[in-house]
């Protein structure tokens, strides 16, 4: 399988990160299930006038693609030309060169939420006009149409994240190449369902805390940081409390909150990133899928339940009471 | 007389997109323009935004100097808040962005500078074998190494900053997480099995001998691993003399622990070392896609000309010390430091000196993260809680892995009212200033040498990756 892979309006990041993949390391994660570079901006030795070369014979169609990846997301401004970004070396808008090459792909991969839906370079009045491949936030329509599929029949496939786990994208690649992601496979924004269909909340170390609403006021303190401290980890898609990243690391066990970072419109919470917004001391956003009264009975039960240990522990910068299970000596 | 031009893009095993046009005399470049092609405007996105929310902001212009934004913009936001780091919080940041600086080099040797020297254009030179079964991109067998050594050091950053890039952990008054006695242990192992690929693969020696190398003779005569392939290579091809550059390079102290910062500040030129003053800084932009006059960051502004209106060819500002260019990163460091090696290099001032800094930085940096590890005191106090910021100005200057970068913010009633960067490649590769002066990269490139039947000249990709350029930042 041969992989296009191209960065627009974006850190980089998703790439950076892809590069931490391990067990394998991520050119054998790759390199040994078939799936190969065309081109890629990190890995490739081809520069200048060799890439220019290989786009243009892609957009003719005299070299097959089976993946257009992209990171980043696509600049539309100024005034609609994609100006913003004239792909280097080719006097072309990236947003041409996208619209260009999607259509002779075998399938279009969205790496990282800028290229999905817009990202945080869609943040703060988004200055330059930057949407997703295929979304514009939440809504269907971007650089690419609402109705766009690739010759696979699949919309693009939006690996949202910011940046992407490095398995997220090795295992999304390795199914594609392995003929195993249809769109069943999908949720209702393109995600890769395998770590979609699942909550960050979801094996996060602090669920005892969560548990009996023991809740950090600060960043420095180890409670659960849900109810002042701006984490939407019970909202939001991802299975990095599963498998954590960077060996054995997560937002939350770094110690601040989900920010819902595979979610269109992440980038504009409305409210401080690290605070929760109130209305009556009710936090605004609560666990999917929880009524509010279910939510207020459970908090103020667990509120007055409380054991001492994870009171104290959760106001603290670490554990200071150990657990003491009965009958230890 | 032959006579030329040539647009060169994209130019990949950068971060980010670049294009250079080249003016080319007789198989020599006589000219250079630099361009960064890609605006997203970070700088005004920050406006009417809550102060605190650049701390999640900012560290998503660039996914490799990620840690770097981060600590700018805490650095920043603490001149406003009054908020500071204790001692051990200092410490754990500088193990953050120490280990995300020293990844930074180990991609761009292995994964972004040295694979040019597997090209074919190279076949029959002494040591072409030897670079393509070591450093053939994607290939070579040097490249597995230096991934995965890459990405288990990030698992510092796993245990101490929940993840990479992109993490929150590092405030103004402090690192989020307080590491304990195992993580201290974990660090520790992770730094050794570094040190051991680093010293058999890429130095073939101790580090502490590399890093007491004090003459170009001295490293010259290193003789083992793919330093010594380096030197080879360079010596073959004279990479000593290839791509000067303006020959001041610039510093403002790398680490700020609170016993002050590691490395020192100042600006190096000539020999001497003059204190840096940052007061002394202006973002010309007569030749950038920017409307507005040349300011200084604290007063500076974001307005791009959306009619890409010539004579600008770049959406990168054009920063000015004293009214001239510098040249950043790990050889000014290194430089400004005073080590007697980089020193040396100063006065030669090409790609050989830009290579030969990183990888005594390299040697240097594992040393001292060592150090910082063995220095963290799980019992101690890791980050202070304090007011929110809310009215004032403050700035951030951090060393990250390319050199010096500036976050100024000021802010009123809780919002921000300005918020200007200056990134390390906001330096190294600025456009011409109203002098007409050209930046370090288009002055560096000068004399590179071009073939007949050269579109994209191997010897120009040697000088502009010698930079390890980080476009996202430059403009951001």
């Amino acid at each position: 399988m041969k992989i296009l892979w191209l960065q627009s309006a974006g850190c980089g990041g998703c790439t950076m990160s892809l590069l931490c993949a391990e067990n394998p390391n991520v050119l054998d994660t790759l390199g040994d299930a078939g799936i190969e570079f065309l081109w890629h901006p990190s890995l490739s030795v081809e520069t200048g006038d060799e890439v220019t070369d290989l786009l243009s014979a892609v957009e003719r169609g005299e070299i097959a693609l089976d993946v257009l990846c992209l990171e980043g997301s696509v600049v539309t401004g100024p005034r609609g030309t994609g100006r913003f970004h004239m792909l280097a070396g080719t006097g072309r808008p990236m947003l041409d060169w996208v619209r260009a090459l999607a259509p002779r792909a075998g399938d279009v991969v969205a790496v990282g939420t800028c290229a999905a839906y817009g990202g945080m370079t869609a943040a703060g009045g988004n200055p330059s006009g930057a949407v997703g491949l295929q979304y514009d936030g939440r809504s269907k329509g971007a650089a690419l149409d609402e109705g766009f599929t690739s010759r696979s029949g699949l919309p693009v496939i939006n690996i949202a994240g910011c940046p992407t786990h490095p398995s997220w994208v090795t295992e999304t690649l390795l199914m594609l190449a392995g003929g195993a992601l249809g769109a069943a496979d999908l949720d209702g924004f393109g995600r890769p369902r395998f770590y979609a269909d699942h909550l960050v909340h979801h094996g996060c170390t602090k669920n005892e805390y969560y548990e009996y609403k023991a809740s950090a006021r600060t960043l420095c303190e180890i409670g659960c940081m849900m109810e002042h401290l701006g984490c939407v980890g019970t909202q939001a898609v991802g299975d990095c409390n599963i498998r954590p990243w960077n060996g054995e690391g997560s937002c939350t066990r770094g110690n601040y909150p989900c920010i819902a970072c595979t979610a269109p419109e992440f980038e504009e919470p409305g409210h401080v990133f690290t605070e929760t917004p109130t209305i009556a001391g009710i936090p605004v956003g609560l666990p999917s899928d929880m009524p509010k009264a279910w939510f207020m009975a459970l908090a103020s039960l667990s509120k007055a339940a409380t054991p001492k240990r994870i009171d104290t522990n959760a106001h603290s910068d670490r554990i200071r009471v150990a657990p003491s299970p009965k009958g230890r000596k | 007389m032959s006579e030329r031009q040539l647009l060169v893009g994209p130019f990949n095993r950068v971060e980010g997109d670049l294009e250079i046009r080249l003016d080319v005399r007789d198989g020599r470049v006589t000219a250079a323009y630099a361009n960064s092609p890609l605006f997203r405007g970070f700088e005004m996105m920050m406006l009417g935004k809550d102060p605190r929310d650049a701390l999640t902001v900012t560290p998503r212009i660039c996914g490799i100097c990620s840690i770097s934004q981060s600590k700018a913009a805490a650095l920043a936001l603490g001149q406003v808040s009054g908020a500071s780091m204790p001692p051990q919080g200092a410490l754990a940041a500088a193990i953050l962005h120490g280990v995300e600086n020293l990844c930074d080099h180990l991609s761009h040797f292995g994964l972004f500078f040295m694979p040019d020297f597997a090209r074919p254009v190279y076949a029959g030179r002494a040591w072409h074998d030897r670079a393509v079964a070591r450093y053939t991109a994607q290939e070579g067998s040097a490249v597995r190494p230096l991934i995965e050594a890459r990405a288990r050091l990030f698992h510092i950053v796993g245990l101490l900053g929940g993840k990479w890039p992109h993490t929150l952990a590092i405030q103004p008054g402090g690192v989020t997480r307080a590491p304990d006695a195992r993580d201290r242990i974990r660090i520790q192992t992770t730094l050794r099995a570094a040190r051991r690929v680093l010293e058999s693969e890429l130095f073939g020696g101790a580090l502490e001998a590399f890093s007491a190398l004090s003459s170009i003779e001295a490293l010259e005569g290193w003789a083992g691993g793919d330093v010594a392939l380096f030197s080879e290579i360079s010596a073959d091809l004279s990479l000593g003399a290839l791509g000067v550059g303006p020959q001041r390079y610039l510093s403002c102290g790398a680490y700020p622990l609170a016993e002050g910062r590691v490395t020192k500040a100042g600006v190096w030129e000539d020999g001497r070392v003059a204190p840096f003053d940052p007061a002394a800084i202006v973002e010309d932009v007569s030749h950038a896609w920017m409307l507005g006059e040349g300011a200084h960051p604290s007063q500076g502004v974001t307005v791009p000309d959306e009619d890409m209106a010539a004579p600008a060819y770049s959406w990168c500002k054009a920063p000015r010390l004293g009214g001239r260019p510098v040249e950043v990163g790990a050889l000014a460091r290194q430089v400004v430091d005073g080590h007697p090696l980089a020193l040396a290099l100063a006065a030669e001032g090409g790609v050989r000196a830009r290579i030969a800094g990183r990888l005594l930085e390299i040697a240097r940096l594992v040393i001292w993260l060592e150090a910082w590890a063995a220095a963290l005191d799980p019992s101690a106090r890791f980050m202070d809680t304090g007011p929110a910021p809310r009215d004032g100005a403050g700035v951030g200057l951090v060393e990250a892995a390319r050199g010096t970068l500036g976050h100024w913010i000021s802010c009123a009633g809780g919002r921000v009212g300005g918020y200007q960067i200056v990134a390390p490649t906001t330096w190294n590769f600025s456009p011409r200033d109203g002098g007409g002066v050209p930046g370090p990269v288009e002055a560096a490139l000068i004399g590179a040498p071009v073939g007949e039947d050269e579109r994209t000249p191997v010897a120009v990709q040697h000088v502009v990756r010698s930079f390890d350029p980080c476009m996202v930042c430059t403009v951001h």
